[in-house]
């Protein structure tokens, strides 16, 4: 079982993207779980949310807790969370950042594993004309992780997204995944 | 057909649009909310053909759709905590009507303080209500119940609650596999009410006055009526299974026949314990979890039949009931244990307002119990994961 954790701030979208990545790992013919943390909800405070990705039916119901990625929505939430906490010798971590990922590293004092950073906001920016870094993180995700693939993932943002937003909508959400898959680093 | 990704409450209103009832009462209350989000967008976009009565309370929702029943409509309505306690007084009066409705409890916690997170208090409050109560491990579960609570109601002749675990199994997103429409609506049939109010032609009076002269005939009825549900139940899940080929059990059995120890327990928690089951398995340990899928009508004779000759039994019951010894579940099992081999048997009360169980926690109640097949039992009750 693969299990993903996703940190971000409310309204960055980190529950649907964990929502889209389970979606598209069903897709995919995997059995899928995914959650997030409810605390006092509103905008800005940090938001966990979770997918399980798994051969088998995922049966158990408790938080994840042992992490094989994390993925950090939101560059501040490095300095405020222990967002390695759990991550495996061999966890990957990403993170929105303008910040290469070895200056993540020595920051976060984090040795092992990989690391991937990837200005998601700026990717964001560019195509929206605003800060909604969820979509090109699941670019950045699925580039480090492999947890689906580039296609599935397109596929499943068209699926959400056509009736209710239109192409226009889609094709810069295609285009954020896209442009973060390609221009995440690893270090 | 293929599986969707849903979350619990739109696994629940899925079941309400097949369904299609004819009044559905409603009034919001987290982590409720969501299933009348997703019903009321069903109504919008006119793919069901039901009303849905958005009331000022959930007083007022039960009371509604006991009006509605009682006029001959097939009802349904959802709550959560302190949404239930509100309703309370209407509870008791439609299941001592003989009203069927299938209705939806996201289990949440009771305030003082207040807590949106899961706990069975509120359900579990209304076991003495005369409704019939199933609680769901999973998404799928809680669609299914729906569907099957729905015709249950309809031939026991009483209400249904079916029980999912707030936000974990509400607000979870997992696979769900739905029937297809035509044979849900199929499996249902129409709904006759007994004595609707709409009969004008053979009126009848509801609900009259009723004082020591025969309102404990009625009451010894009305208890008769819910013994004579649990025969009722076993032709439904039959039925069910024929029509759907999924099984309704009272209770699964998960590696309970060769057990020595055996957790019960119930909805979510029970997906967590057979991940441990099969942990401790594999290191050859003769454990098991019996998953009570029915709560009411209590099946007291079948779980007499199951727990017979273990040694150590855990009951997990994520609700306080104060005063008491030990919370519901572990009450009643204990009880109707009473008459067989009376093995050994404790409580955990766990996972209050939403306190994680995690498996290292399911474990260390194996680890436990298992030491109490050769020693005693020192604490009955014991509070799991609290800081005390």
């Amino acid at each position: 079982m693969k299990e993903v954790t996703i940190i971000g701030r409310g309204g960055q979208g980190g529950k649907s993207a964990a929502a889209i990545l389970a979606e598209a790992a069903l897709e995919n013919g995997h059995y899928i779980q995914s959650f997030s943390e409810y605390g006092a909800e509103r905008q800005g405070a940090p938001v966990y949310a979770f997918c399980r990705i798994d051969e088998k039916p995922i049966r158990i119901h408790s938080s994840v807790t042992n992490p094989d990625v994390v993925a950090v929505i939101d560059p501040t939430l490095t300095a405020a969370l222990p967002v390695t906490k759990g991550l495996s010798d061999e966890g990957i971590l990403i993170v929105n950042t303008l910040e290469t990922p070895q200056q993540i590293r020595d920051k976060l004092n984090f040795t092992k594993g990989k690391v991937f950073t990837v200005d998601a906001t700026g990717i964001s920016i560019d195509c929206f004309g605003r800060n909604i870094p969820n979509s090109p993180m699941l670019g950045a995700i699925e580039k480090a992780a492999s947890l689906v693939t580039l296609e599935v993932l397109k596929n499943k943002i068209s699926d959400k997204f056509l009736h209710k937003l239109g192409q226009e909508v889609v094709d810069k959400n295609v285009q954020a995944i896209e442009r973060a898959f390609n221009e995440v680093k690893e270090g | 057909m293929k599986a969707k990704a849903l979350s619990g409450a739109e696994s629940v209103a899925n079941a309400m649009r097949q369904i299609d009832p004819d009044v559905v009462p409603a009034y919001p209350i987290t982590p409720q909310t969501d299933i009348m989000h997703a019903y009321a967008k069903f109504v919008a976009d006119g793919v069901v053909s039901g009303e849905l009565i958005r009331v000022e309370s959930e007083h007022s929702a039960m009371s509604a759709a006991v009006g509605a029943g009682m006029a001959g409509a097939r009802v349904m309505t959802a709550t959560s905590a302190n949404g239930l306690a509100l309703m309370w007084e209407i509870v008791y009066i439609a299941s001592s009507l003989r009203l069927p409705m299938c209705m939806a409890v996201v289990n949440r916690a009771l305030s003082a303080p207040i807590n949106i997170h899961c706990d069975h208090s509120d359900s579990m409050g209304c076991r003495d209500t005369g409704w019939m109560q199933m609680y769901a491990e999973n998404n799928q579960e809680s669609y299914e119940n729906m569907i099957f609570g729905m015709k249950y109601a309809e031939k026991a002749k009483l209400p249904f609650m079916m029980c999912l675990d707030g936000f974990i199994t509400s607000h979870g997103i997992e696979p769900v596999t739905l029937f297809e429409d035509e044979k849900v609506k199929a499996f249902l049939g129409e709904h006759k009410q007994d004595y609707p109010l709409l009969d004008v032609d053979n009126p009848t009076t509801v609900g009259p006055l009723d004082l020591f002269d025969y309102y404990f005939e009625h009451k010894r009825k009305q208890s008769e009526g819910m013994f004579l549900a649990k025969g009722i139940f076993l032709e439904v899940a039959k039925d069910f299974e024929a029509t759907f080929g999924s099984k309704i059990d009272i209770f699964e059995k998960y590696h309970t026949d060769d057990a020595d120890t055996v957790i019960v327990a119930m909805s979510s928690t029970c997906g967590t314990a057979k991940e441990v089951v099969d942990k401790l398995r594999v290191e050859g340990r003769k454990i098991g979890l019996l998953k009570l899928r029915l709560f009411r009508p209590f099946p007291s004779y079948e779980l007499k039949e199951v727990l017979k000759g273990k040694k150590v039994i855990a009951v997990l019951d994520r609700c306080e009931s104060f005063g008491a010894f030990g919370g519901p579940l572990f009450s009643e099992i204990r009880s109707a244990l009473y008459e067989v081999s009376k093995p050994k048997i404790c409580n955990y009360i766990y996972g209050l307002g939403g306190r994680e169980i995690d498996m290292a926690m399911i474990e260390s109640i194996f680890d436990e119990i298992e030491k109490y097949t050769t020693a005693d039992i020192k604490d009955f009750v014991k509070y799991l994961g609290v800081r005390e």
